[in-house]
């Protein structure tokens, strides 16, 4: 279930463009707006070559735009981390750190990957993705080791966020079997170090790193919280609204 | 919270982050050129956003950044003084002069 691996990986990045998409105008600083404006077109062009190779790989002549646009909430299968409002900026800087230093991992090993095409798209994204890490560490240690206000906000950023980084390292049948034959990355494996590299960030920017206690689950199985739908139909409107429009 | 060490210049009296100017290398061997600024609390920022303002679109291979502050330049009423002397000393450009026969020009 290739495809499925595919989803994942594209809705991730889609899901996660579209919310950092929603900064643009409205950045601290218009250094940062263009920054975040930046990251959210790394994303959702990542999104756009992993859906498109995952409509190859499906084989019903599905494009990105259709997979992107024509889907309903249950199809769509990104961690539930991605799809949660923007919130504050301490907030969106939180969630892009803890996606990142993820990303980084993972794409790192799925450079490797048999398959490849799925290759090809690592080692372009990955390189995107190590920036994206740097700049929402370089924020974490401003934020998190600034003012008495920005670190609270983002101690209960990091605090709020916590329970949703477990399902980024979830391993199903699909990915377990997609591992064993050297095209998938073991996403469980990276977690020890995940940990230690977030931890290391979050020390120095005199953050808690907050204990692994309950996990929100289950965006790989389209179920998703009540957040999505309501991007969803901003997202899909004007595709929906007038289905084949080019411009 | 301690502050960051190598944090660039303190502008008195303006809420705004100090200012940086950007310049850019666009390819191995050619002379940074100035690209414009940024504002930013320490230098690492001023690269990243640099980068993020300046050098998304192949525009370069290398960036410096330097606050602002710390670049002296010449005032208006240099101008006469540094610059028009040079304006009637053609013979200060090598193509003043003739190449004498039997040198190879390239």
């Amino acid at each position: 279930m290739l495809s499925e691996y595919l989803f994942r990986l594209g809705d991730d990045r889609l899901i996660l463009g579209h919310r950092t998409s929603e900064w643009c105008g409205h950045g601290p600083i218009l250094e940062e707006d263009i920054a975040l404006a930046n990251t959210a077109l790394d994303l959702i062009g990542q999104a756009n070559l992993f859906l498109e190779l995952a409509g190859q790989v499906e084989g019903k002549g599905r494009t990105a735009d259709a997979l992107a646009y024509f889907r309903e909430g249950v199809e769509f299968r990104n961690a539930q981390i991605m799809e949660l409002p923007r919130g504050d900026f301490a907030f969106t800087t939180a969630r892009q750190f803890l996606v990142s230093v993820f990303e980084l991992l993972h794409l790192d090993r799925l450079q490797s990957s048999k398959h490849t095409d799925l290759a090809g798209i690592a080692a372009k994204a990955v390189k995107e993705t190590r920036y994206h890490a740097r700049h929402a560490a370089d924020w974490m240690l401003k934020l998190g080791d600034g003012t008495a206000e920005s670190h609270q906000r983002l101690q209960s950023a990091v605090d709020d966020l916590w329970r949703f980084t477990g399902e980024l390292f979830e391993v199903d049948e699909i990915e377990r079997a997609l591992t064993a034959e050297g095209i998938a990355v073991d996403r469980g494996a990276l977690r020890a170090q995940w940990r230690d590299e977030v931890s290391r960030v979050l020390t120095a920017a005199t953050l808690t790193v907050p204990d692994d206690g309950f996990m929100q689950r289950g965006g790989r199985e389209g179920k998703h919280t009540e957040h999505l739908g309501h991007l969803l139909a901003e997202m899909q409107i004007v595709a929906r609204s007038f289905p084949g429009a080019e411009w | 919270m301690s502050a960051n060490s190598d944090q660039g210049p303190a502008t008195d009296g303006d809420t705004q982050w100090p200012l940086w100017e950007v310049f850019i290398q666009p390819k191995p061997g050619a002379p940074h050129e100035h690209c414009g600024s940024v504002h930013a609390v320490d230098a690492e920022q001023a690269l990243l956003n640099a980068r993020d303002v300046y050098a998304r679109r192949n525009e370069g291979i290398h960036l410096w950044v330097v606050p602002t502050q710390w670049i002296t330049g010449s005032t208006p009423d240099d101008m006469g003084p540094f610059f028009d002397p040079a304006n009637d000393k053609a013979y200060r450009h090598p193509q003043f002069y003739k190449t004498p026969r039997g040198v190879r020009v390239y």
